[in-house]
């Protein structure tokens, strides 16, 4: 039996906007070195999820233990303390257009260490290496294509080596084989590294190839209505809403 | 394209022949509904045996009588349609045609008079916690631990400095101008036109050189800051700042305000020696005064103490534009018309607050004798 140290416990959270509630009460624990994917359909609060996990958004009530540690209601300097140890990987990869590849991949660490400019173009190079972008510092964001931005914004959320990494959406707006690298990617980085992911993403394609947990997020009901394996949740759907999302709708239950 | 109908036995008969494409014929169109609607029926038959080009004009038709005919409880059959036609139909009443009921979220006037002050006063106190944030920011900054780029400073101050001088001085001359024109029609009266010279001086010096450049500035780097700022804010790139744990007053903030609030002044300086300038072109040219006469009268005018509130308002105004600008910039929505929102708000916003903040430092250098 393999060992399970939780890494982030969610418990009793709910999250929306103003008075709307997206989701209410919801519970669910990602172990470390887990690829932790949260699926639904659109507009469910998978999004908004993410960003109350990164503490871009405050939930509504609830609580988020990261490492035993209460994230949401931490303060700013321990929050930054925690997102010390965390990357994220935008939609859009979120460069900053203004810097080549190098000074955003080196940017968080000279906010966080004291290594020499050096040191730090040694890592910035790794980083781009690692993720197939090698020789790549010197372009700016505008000159390299979709797949590349989010590889570069995957090297830059794994310059801290970080021990959770938050994607949000990785494989959208990719072709099927950059998001088939991608996915490779992250499958590498999760085994050589032992980085926790937590995928926001409802590309099934991306769900099977690499998630070995998930939820999944009901719009309908406000709540998790399936938990667990994305392969397991497929052979044994606990109900006909997950079964609908995994087969595209083409296989009905029983 | 023939559209035609007829009755018998409380059953209607529609046909559809020839061609149908474009179908506007509207008289034939309502005289069908109208019938169908006033006319007893059970059963409806909807014949295009005859049918050969069609588009979706005649498909609206068609689902028209269909959800009428629903409506009405009458039966209704498809003759001879076109497999294509026929799935074109069955798709268009396959979609649930009942959207969820639109929430009403109107308040009565009295609560949502309520409800708009203190959303106001949220946008207030946001401003007020903004405008905190860039002055710890400027703190950090003096004590050498602000996180930002000294490349994007010197962007910066690029762009707000040598770029913007052509604007301000075409600008500002042709105001010193205007103001000169104005004034000499009024002073000939009395017949001292040379004191447009002290006029023109004065005016811009005091104050009109500070305020055409900081509209100036307004429109032109302002704005600019609203739509970059908002366009990161878009491409979450103000997320990654702030999950990185960077402040975004330090690394975004701090590069536009110091830049400007450096080159306002001198700006200023710019605009009031334009405005001079300006001035004297009316002077010299229009009302046949010597150059010579022109400027001692002009310096003579010329009062240290007038020259230095005008800088201290234009370096004012450069505070004024960048929070404007820099607070839309990182408040904007995530689609491309919030960045079209807030350029303009940035615009009207540091307009209103530079007309407000002159309002108070008139009223304070009053009471000081200055």
């Amino acid at each position: 039996m393999i060992k399970t140290t939780p890494q982030i416990e969610v418990r009793n959270l709910t999250i929306g906007y103003d008075d709307y509630v997206l989701m209410k009460d919801i519970s669910f624990t990602v172990n470390k070195g887990d690829i932790f994917i949260v699926m639904g359909g659109s507009g469910c609060g998978k999004s908004t999820l993410l960003h109350v996990l990164t503490g871009l958004k405050a939930p509504k009530s609830g609580k988020i233990f990261i490492d035993g540690l209460n994230f949401a209601s931490a303060s700013p300097e321990k929050k930054k303390d925690l997102m010390r140890h965390c990357g994220i990987l935008y939609q859009s990869g979120a460069l900053f257009s203004s810097m080549t590849l190098a000074e955003n991949i080196a940017l968080p660490l000279q906010q966080y260490t004291d290594y020499s400019d050096k040191v730090i173009s040694e890592l910035v190079s790794l980083k781009l290496s690692l993720v197939g972008l090698a020789g790549f510092e010197d372009f700016y964001p505008s000159e390299i294509s979709g797949g590349m931005k989010k590889r570069a914004g995957l090297a830059r959320a794994l310059a801290l080596d970080p021990e959770i990494l938050y994607c949000d959406e990785p494989s959208a707006g990719l072709d099927p084989i950059s998001s088939k690298l991608l996915d490779d990617l992250i499958l590498d980085i999760n085994k050589s590294l032992g980085t926790t992911f937590v995928i926001v993403t409802h590309e099934l394609a991306s769900i099977f190839a690499v998630g070995n947990n998930s939820v999944f997020l009901d719009s309908g009901s406000k709540s998790i209505k399936g938990y667990g394996n994305p392969k397991d949740l497929l052979k044994n759907p606990p109900n006909d809403i997950v079964l609908n999302f995994l087969t595209r709708g083409e296989k009905e239950h029983g | 394209m023939e559209l035609s109908h007829h009755i018998s036995r409380q059953n209607m008969t529609v046909t559809f022949c020839g061609d149908f494409v474009n179908y506007t014929d509207d008289k034939a169109k309502e005289s069908l509904y109208d019938s169908f609607e006033h006319t007893p029926l059970q059963s409806l038959d909807i014949d295009c045996t005859g049918l050969q080009k069609w588009d979706s004009t005649l498909v609206v038709i068609i689902c028209e009588l269909i959800k009428e005919a629903k409506k009405k409880s009458v039966t209704f059959q498809m003759t001879g349609f076109p497999d294509s036609l026929k799935r074109l139909v069955d798709l268009a009443f396959s979609v649930n045609r009942n959207p969820p009921p639109h929430e009403d979220i109107s308040l009565p006037w009295l609560e949502g008079l309520g409800s708009w002050g203190v959303s106001r006063w949220h946008a207030f106190c946001k401003g007020i916690e903004f405008i905190k944030q860039t002055f710890a920011s400027l703190g950090r900054m003096f004590i050498g631990k602000a996180v930002f780029r000294r490349v994007d400073f010197l962007f910066a101050l690029e762009d707000c400095s040598y770029k913007a001088i052509a604007i301000v001085s075409v600008v500002s001359f042709m105001v010193g101008l205007i103001l000169a024109f104005v004034g000499a029609i009024q002073l000939r009266i009395f017949g001292v036109e040379i004191y447009v010279a002290s006029l023109v001086a004065i005016g811009m010096t005091r104050i009109m050189g500070a305020i055409m450049t900081g509209i100036i500035m307004s429109g032109r780097t302002g704005a600019s800051y609203a739509a970059t700022i908002g366009t990161m804010q878009v491409n979450e790139e103000i997320d990654a700042l702030r999950t990185m744990g960077i402040p975004v007053t330090d690394f975004l903030v701090l590069p536009r305000i110091s830049s400007l609030i450096i080159t306002m002044p001198i700006l200023t300086m710019l605009s009031d020696f334009m405005g001079v300038l300006g001035g004297a072109a009316v002077g010299v040219f229009m009302l046949d005064i010597s150059v010579e006469e022109y400027w001692k009268y002009t310096y003579a005018a010329l009062k240290i103490h007038n020259f230095l509130v005008g800088l201290f308002h234009g370096f004012i105004y450069g505070f004024v534009i960048a929070i404007c600008g820099c607070y839309y910039g990182v408040n904007c929505g995530r689609n491309a018309d919030s960045v079209g929102v807030a350029t303009t708000k940035a615009v009207v916003s540091s307009i209103v607050w530079m007309i407000l903040v002159t309002g108070l430092m008139t009223v304070i250098f009053e009471e000081m004798g200055l």
